[in-house]
């Protein structure tokens, strides 16, 4: 009897405290993420939604004007996964190495690398934006300074530079992340491997490797779909810096900017274009989420058994 | 070769690495505290003589106070939502089994894939309609929300890791199930409470995106986005705009100082758990 009176008093319980969580989840996460996907085969006046449109809205978007601006932001957002990936990858895992090797100080280290995480990526944006500034900033000032005349660039105001530019910063902000994931991942793997390999005479070099850099197999497949899907739905730096048309020149467009101006319109474009903008949605949702799914399948597959 | 894998190979690469985190920081604080003529006739100079009024102009842009009290508010009632909801359900989650248990987690786990950008047009027409728009508590549910699968994820990890005597021998003394959560669970999830908290509030205060969206009422932007304004307003007033900067930063620096550990494990709490 006792026991009945537990199970109710705990069903209640579950109840009061369940239903307010899943409850603002389901409202504010679940219902428009469903409902996002049906707005793209309807047709759109301002915020209003009119007739099915069927996959009309997908065949404006690959035609004349949008087809260019798509072709050309998700270049961008491909060479901005492969260049991020590339320098924040070999960077992050050559940080948690020496982390890992020199371990004095490693609190110090690992505290001043993670710093920048905690940045708003406005502040981040802005402090930069400055730094590079063609006329006032110091970077520029230096080159001056030592006549590489050559080198002081308009960074973020030339199509050439811009887009490596914001992959730097992005870099600054953003390699402490993988460092510590990294870090974690040389601290799991048992020191048995290595210690039975050192006994057998390999270098420290051949370790690495060899032992280590496979092991590390687990935090790169985080590392890399954490990347990807970063890459694909890349905004706020380019928002801040190059405003929602990706400046200079569409430079800097990506994907996720494009999505934003085709649902809420723009300086340039004037009205916006909800059905296309939802399309659009639809393609990077398809995009993050095969590449994010079937990319770790195929790097879990690969991570050796530790 | 032998250079590559020594320990001095490896300290000189902390210590430069150090140095281009840090000098842009520098260059960020000393140039706040310099007058805009002072910076713009060398960007390089020390700030011997600290230009304090940078500060109180600032200051004295009411904007600015206004938009830092916003995201305080925003921040803070995201958190409250958070805190209290995925302590609720993880209490649940990790304590007490239940019929449709595996539903409920299996809903929770979708909720954090859903890549909340992408939800942004119908979030948009949705709040709307529920007069929710340029509303500072639309904000924070859409936050709320963001977070709470995360959120409830962690925070049953953690219920589930205690020990089950602890509930039963509180019931048996006579607590009620709140006071079981209350009294005697509460007090040994603090760690998680720590992690959910900081995993939560620190993309709260640094986004700009959903107020972007959201919010078109002046008096109720928040301060990353019064920054965007803030960057245009004062453009070439450099003393003024580094002052800004800094002043959005420091209560994140601070509380990094002081909780660096916490930091760290909070924000890849997200990433490890995959």
């Amino acid at each position: 009897m006792a026991k009945q009176g537990l199970k109710r008093q705990q069903n209640r319980m579950a109840a009061v405290l369940l239903l307010p969580g899943l409850l603002t989840v389901l409202v504010f996460t679940s219902i428009p993420a469903l409902t996002t996907l049906s707005y793209a085969f309807f047709h759109w006046q301002g915020f209003q939604r009119g007739s099915f449109a069927g996959l009309e809205n997908f065949r404006r978007l690959f035609a004349f004007p949008f087809k260019d601006q798509l072709l050309m932001a998700f270049r961008h957002n491909i060479l901005v996964f492969v260049g991020i990936y590339i320098v924040q990858t070999s960077i992050g895992i050559l940080l948690a190495y020496a982390l890992f090797k020199a371990p004095r100080g490693q609190r110090f280290f690992r505290t001043v690398a993670f710093f920048p995480v905690i940045f708003s990526l406005v502040i981040v944006g802005y402090m930069w934006q400055s730094i590079l500034n063609p006329f006032y900033g110091p970077v520029n000032y230096i080159f001056h300074a030592i006549h590489w005349d050559f080198a002081a660039q308009t960074w973020l105001g030339n199509t050439s530079t811009a887009l490596p530019t914001l992959v730097f910063i992005n870099l600054w902000r953003w390699v402490g992340f993988p460092t510590i994931i990294f870090l974690a991942g040389f601290n799991a793997i048992s020191t048995d491997y290595v210690e039975a390999a050192r006994i057998d005479g390999a270098t420290e070099g051949q370790i690495f490797r060899k032992i280590l850099l496979p092991l590390l197999a687990p935090s790169m497949t985080i590392v890399t779909i954490l990347t990807f899907i970063g890459a694909f739905e890349w905004f706020d730096l380019p928002y801040v810096l190059g405003g929602s048309s990706g400046g200079p020149a569409g430079a800097t467009d990506t994907l996720a900017l494009m999505f934003y101006r085709l649902s809420f319109g723009s300086v340039d474009s004037g009205a916006n274009q909800i059905g296309i903008g939802s399309a659009l949605g639809v393609i990077i949702f398809a995009v993050v989420g095969v590449g994010a799914t079937y990319g770790s399948k195929f790097l879990r597959a690969r991570e050796v058994e530790a | 070769m032998k250079l590559l894998t020594s320990k001095v190979f490896f300290r000189a690469v902390l210590i430069f690495n150090s140095f281009s985190i840090l000098l842009p920081v520098f260059f960020l604080i000393n140039s706040s505290l310099r007058s805009s003529n002072d910076f713009a006739s060398n960007p390089m100079k020390l700030a011997t003589h600290p230009y304090w009024q940078n500060f109180s102009q600032v200051w004295a842009d009411g904007a600015f106070a206004t938009y830092l009290k916003n995201s305080v508010i925003i921040t803070g009632g995201s958190l409250i939502f958070i805190l209290v909801f995925s302590l609720g359900a993880g209490f649940v989650l990790g304590r007490y089994s239940f019929k449709g248990q595996s539903l409920v987690t299996g809903f929770i786990l979708s909720g954090m894939l859903v890549p909340a950008k992408l939800a942004i047009l119908p979030l948009f027409i949705q709040l709307k309609w529920m007069h929710l728009l340029d509303s500072q508590l639309g904000l924070i549910l859409v936050y709320a929300s963001g977070a709470l699968p995360a959120g409830i994820f962690i925070m049953s990890g953690f219920f589930r890791s205690l020990p089950v005597d602890l509930d039963n021998a509180a019931r048996v003394d006579g607590a009620s199930e709140l006071q079981v959560l209350r009294k005697v669970l509460v007090p040994l999830v603090k760690p998680g409470i720590a992690i959910v908290a900081i995993y939560s509030a620190i993309p709260i205060w640094n986004d700009f995106f959903l107020p972007l969206v959201f919010i078109q009422s002046p008096e109720k932007k928040t301060i990353m986005q019064g920054l965007t304004l803030f960057f245009g307003e004062y453009s070439s007033q450099w003393g003024i705009i580094f002052a800004g900067l800094l002043i959005a930063a420091l209560p994140l620096i601070i509380l990094y100082l002081v909780l660096s550990e916490q930091f760290i494990k909070g924000l890849t709490a997200g990433a490890v758990k995959g």
